[in-house]
């Protein structure tokens, strides 16, 4: 049987979900904010809950994501998503609301409304992509930066005596009693993205079980900012980021 | 035993020529093309069509969301 009969007979089993829209990204290629966007429209088919669903986009890359998905969004200033979010949450219980934010969004600017959100339990989820850099702005460096990693803000390498030490906010939040899940995944293969989603669909269900805030990070490339190419960048990843950012559920009350 | 045959379709002028597919395939069935698209972009395609398997991690890892994935499954082969 060759492909163009395979095509014709077979059974389509996979095809772009209609909660993406047919907007071309404009992410450069293989940046990982595209294959997060489609692991939330492909959770918020599968829940059916395309009309219930609230996203609010960041300030970053990803300030655009409005564009990509069909739900309704609202685009919040740098790093205040989770205020946007907890206002929308709690003048519309019914709907189901998620943030979006970089790690320069959600772990330096949004430091503290990320923590107060958690800290008040407020009903949401908040998807943190953590590429470790700001990407946008042209790859300076973040807090969640590795030690030694350059970047244009540190050419020579991140050092603890200059910059401190490598922010884990989610490690930070975990234990907050406002919190009922946390779980850290990254989307750089398609058995990873598929326990992303699972991740993702929890977190969704347990804001309408009035539980506190869900908090899943997804442990990202920026290989632009990272100036690798995307196969190497995920490699890299791999490497130097899950040992420090080790993947898996931290919390699931 | 009969193998389970797929095929994918590569939304040619949508594909940056990442190659994040081409490295999540598990049957090295993908390759860059040589042709570039009107983005510029060596896109990619079934370099040995004969080894898809239709198990769509090539569609799920695309970051832009451009392949299709069609699948024919064995037929049943009579035991004698
Ligand atoms: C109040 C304010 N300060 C600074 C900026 C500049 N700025 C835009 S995006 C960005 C960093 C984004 O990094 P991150 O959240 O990690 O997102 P990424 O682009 O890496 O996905 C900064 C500092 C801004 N837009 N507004
Ligand atoms: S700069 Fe980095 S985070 Fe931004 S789109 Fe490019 S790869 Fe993605
Ligand atoms: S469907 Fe599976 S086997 Fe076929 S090209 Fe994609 S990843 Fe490879
Ligand atoms: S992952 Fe998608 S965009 Fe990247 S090379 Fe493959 S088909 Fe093209
Ligand atoms: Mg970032």
């Amino acid at each position: 049987m060759d492909v163009k009969e395979i095509i014709a007979k077979g059974d389509l089993v996979y095809e772009k979900t209609k909660v993406l829209t047919d907007k071309e990204m404009h992410y450069c290629p293989g940046c990982t904010h595209g294959t997060v966007h489609k692991a939330i429209a492909e959770v918020i088919e599968e829940m059916g809950i395309q009309e219930k669903t609230i996203g609010i986009s960041p300030v970053g890359c990803s300030v655009f994501a409005y564009e990509y998905l069909h739900i309704d969004w609202q685009q919040a200033a740098h790093g205040r998503a989770p205020a946007l979010a907890t206002a929308t949450k709690r003048l519309m219980p019914e709907k189901y609301v998620f943030t979006y934010q970089g790690d320069g969004d959600i772990a330096s600017i949004g430091c503290a409304e990320a923590i107060h959100a958690c800290n008040r339990g407020e009903n949401i989820l908040m998807i943190f992509i953590n590429n470790g850099i700001y990407g946008m702005t042209g790859g300076q460096m973040a807090p969640t930066t590795l030690d030694g990693m350059k970047t244009a803000t540190s050419p020579t390498g991140r050092t603890v005596e200059q910059n401190g030490y490598t922010l884990d906010l989610t490690k930070m939040i975990a234990p907050l009693p406002g919190v009922c899940y946390v779980a850290r995944h990254s989307a750089d293969t398609a058995a990873a993205t598929r326990k992303l989603k699972r991740a993702l669909k929890k977190g969704f269900e347990n804001s309408m079980k009035n539980k506190g805030t869900s908090f899943v990070e997804v442990i990202s490339t920026c290989n632009s900012g990272w100036k690798m190419s995307p196969v190497a960048a995920n490699e890299w990843m791999r490497e130097n980021m899950f040992p420090v950012f080790p993947l898996g559920t931290i919390k699931d009350e | 035993m009969a193998k389970v045959k797929g095929a994918v379709v590569v939304d040619i002028e949508k594909c940056k020529g990442c190659g994040i597919c081409i490295d999540d395939c598990p049957t090295d069935t993908l390759a860059f093309e040589r042709a570039v698209n009107g983005k510029g972009y060596h896109y990619a395609y079934m370099k040995a069509p004969e080894l898809c398997i239709g198990c769509s991690n090539c569609a799920i890892s695309c970051p832009d969301t451009v392949i299709t994935v069609y699948r024919v499954k064995p037929e049943r082969k009579k035991t004698s």
